[in-house]
């Protein structure tokens, strides 16, 4: 085995593993009661922040396309999940929440993806920052969409409308109600399901990134044109880590949305979409376990803060800001080296001594 | 009729994306930055604006004065303390920084001024209107569309005529170059974040004097639909920007009052998108040469 092999292998099993063991440290405080009302309604939350983080991630850190419309994917998964939800209770009486909850999750999967294809081939064309802008445009006009769709459910039928909700014939029970967004819904998402979910969101993602197809999807990031004389096709792998990430956004979604009773279209804005990103960044690009990491952070911080009430946003931006400048200027960045330094060396020496020798570069 | 006054509207509404466009573009061409938390500026403008008129007792245009003073000595401190420590940084992580200054401004706000939306008062700016035929223009669209027009020729003025201003299309043109010719490179940025900021507070109080509602986020939708102006016209280009932004108010305006009223983000958003796939730098934007 090589030693970059084995580093991965190694980065792979501590990102597994510590998921896994915080699973259970949660379960296992879950029914010893030992955990708070507040920070247990998150838990679902945060799996699907998780798996938002870890799908943007890919995009941004490993095909290095500035997306800024990720909420646009889980919105759609938010809604076809709540729809199909709805649905199969309403049409089939399908009483079985686990099942309910897998079918959902899959369509909202599979509706983001197409979504996904249809906007990454317009999108995938630009560069840049203009890529940026229009997967932000897109996200927009996503939300201003559902904002006026309306669906309801007649005997064990689906029917839709637009702009209009009129049109829909009489006596359906709503599912999705425009601006009031998906109504009625029974919450079904566990957080079980959301380990579950975070785990093939991770078997994806890491065996992907560790494939030939990741070490295209790479390549294009590091040098577009180098890769594309080399023979890849950088439309086709931008396309495959784009689409990835809109499939587990979507799953994400339905996760997300059938955790409560209600989801309204100004959950996922353009503001979402930067909470989103701001975890890829704070967690490190191409880093899957920082995004893990800083997402879960992210998310409670907030709710820590709520003793401060006012000041919680305030705190967070100020940290946000300080930790972008400290972790990215050279002087600071010269500093925090220095201060590791010492323990790096003390470190290395320990190793030497015990190793007899060492790799001394 | 009607044809005419929604034209008018949009004319009035592009001119204000227009001035906040071309903050947006400016600060993009010299320091090659998404200046997120430009639409906060605007909403403190309209704040400290709002203060002059309402508690202060300042006539409109000495609040006008000191709004736009305050934003220049904001958006100083702002590139000063936030983004210069990030020069070399990754594009990726200045951006993070300028969405963390942008939710500063918002909660500084909600903090000083609270959540409850304030009405902005009258002022010469949006007290009449004028009658041409069966047409009524009201005085804020006038000011404002003037105003613009006023703002483009100056600019454009100070960015061909002045040192200043050539300093600033060298500095945007190649950095290491203009430093070389002994351009003050961090003074030029600085300058420009000035100019942006000082506009932006004159956005603030025009969008405020049109649509009369203060709140923390006033600044954050017409922030993004500026800077898709921006992109529209193609960044950087002060032309562009100018561009860019009449033509999104019209569409947006029209796609409002002939399509859907809900549906008018969604059609200037998809605009722009089309645009950008007939014309990938926008539409007076230079394309983009790769070196190899």
């Amino acid at each position: 085995m090589t030693k970059a092999k084995r580093k991965r292998l190694i980065y792979n099993l501590v990102t597994f593993g510590l998921v896994i063991v915080a699973f259970i440290i949660l379960e296992n405080m879950i029914s010893a009661k030992a955990i708070s009302r507040s920070l247990k309604g998150q838990l679902v939350p945060i799996c699907a922040w998780i798996i938002m983080a870890v799908s943007l991630n890919l995009v941004i850190g490993f095909s290095g396309e500035l997306s800024l419309g990720h909420a646009g994917f889980m919105s759609i998964g938010a809604y076809t999940g709540a729809v199909v939800s709805g649905w199969l209770l309403a049409a089939f009486d399908m009483q079985d929440p686990l099942l309910r909850l897998v079918l959902a999750i899959l369509a909202g999967g599979i509706f983001a993806g197409i979504f996904g294809v249809l906007i990454g081939i317009p999108v995938l064309r630009l560069r840049g920052d203009y890529l940026a802008i229009v997967t932000l445009a897109f996200g927009e006009i996503i939300r201003n969409l559902v904002n006026v769709l309306y669906i309801g459910t007649a005997d064990g039928k689906l029917h839709f409308a637009f702009l209009n909700k009129d049109k829909l014939p009489a006596g359906v029970s709503m599912l999705v109600d425009g601006a009031k967004g998906a109504v009625k819904i029974k919450p079904i998402s566990t957080f079980e399901v959301g380990f579950v979910l975070i785990l093939i969101t991770l078997i994806i993602v890491l065996n992907l990134v560790n494939s030939r197809s990741g070490r295209a999807i790479q390549a294009t990031r590091d040098n577009r044109i180098a890769a594309e004389s080399m023979g890849v096709s950088v439309t086709k792998y931008k396309m495959m880590a784009f689409v990835t990430a809109a499939v587990l956004a979507g799953m994400a979604g339905a996760l997300y949305g059938l955790n409560s009773s209600t989801v309204v279209p100004t959950q996922f804005t353009f503001n979402q979409s930067i909470n989103v990103l701001v975890f890829v960044v704070l967690g490190g690009l191409g880093n899957v376990l920082g995004s893990i990491i800083s997402a879960t952070f992210l998310t409670v911080l907030p709710e820590v803060l709520r003793e401060f009430a006012d000041y919680r946003m305030l705190v967070y931006a100020v940290v946000l800001i300080l930790v972008m400048i400290f972790t990215n200027n050279p002087t600071t960045r010269a500093f925090a080296h220095r201060l590791v330094a010492p323990v790096k060396k003390l470190v290395r020496k320990d190793r030497g001594e015990t190793a007899g020798g060492g790799d001394v570069k | 009729m009607i044809f005419l006054d929604h034209l008018i509207n949009g004319l009035s509404l592009g001119s204000i994306y227009a001035i906040i466009a071309l903050g947006y573009t400016m600060v993009y061409g010299i320091a090659k930055m998404l200046n997120f938390a430009h639409g906060d500026v605007i909403m403190v403008g309209a704040y400290v604006a709002f203060c002059g008129l309402q508690y202060w007792g300042l006539s409109p245009v000495l609040a006008i004065l000191v709004a736009m003073v305050a934003c220049t000595i904001l958006g100083i401190t702002i590139e000063g303390l936030a983004y210069r420590p990030l020069r070399q940084a990754a594009s990726l992580a200045v951006l993070i920084t300028a969405i963390g200054v942008s939710y500063l401004l918002q909660n500084i706000a909600l903090m000083i001024w609270g959540a409850n939306p304030k009405s902005f008062p009258t002022t010469f700016i949006n007290g009449t209107s004028i009658r041409l035929g069966q047409l009524s223009i009201s005085s804020a669209t006038i000011i404002t569309i003037l105003a613009n027009v006023v703002i483009m020729v100056g600019l454009t003025l100070f960015t061909t005529k002045t040192k200043m201003g050539k300093a600033m299309r060298c500095v945007s043109e190649d950095r290491g170059a203009a430093e070389l010719m002994g351009i003050n490179v961090n003074r030029t940025i600085s300058l420009t974040f000035a100019i942006g900021s000082a506009l932006a507070a004159i956005a603030g109080i025009l969008l405020c004097s049109s649509y009369p509602i203060l709140q923390p986020t006033t600044g954050s939708m017409p922030g993004i639909k500026a800077f898709t102006a921006a992109v529209f016209g193609g960044i950087g280009s002060i032309p562009g920007a100018m561009l860019g932004g009449i033509l999104l108010g019209v569409i947006e305006i029209f796609g409002k009052a002939y399509i859907s009223t809900e549906l008018g983000d969604a059609i200037v958003f998809a605009v722009l998108i089309i645009v950008l796939l007939v014309k990938p730098a926008g539409l007076l934007g230079k394309p983009m040469r790769e070196k190899v």
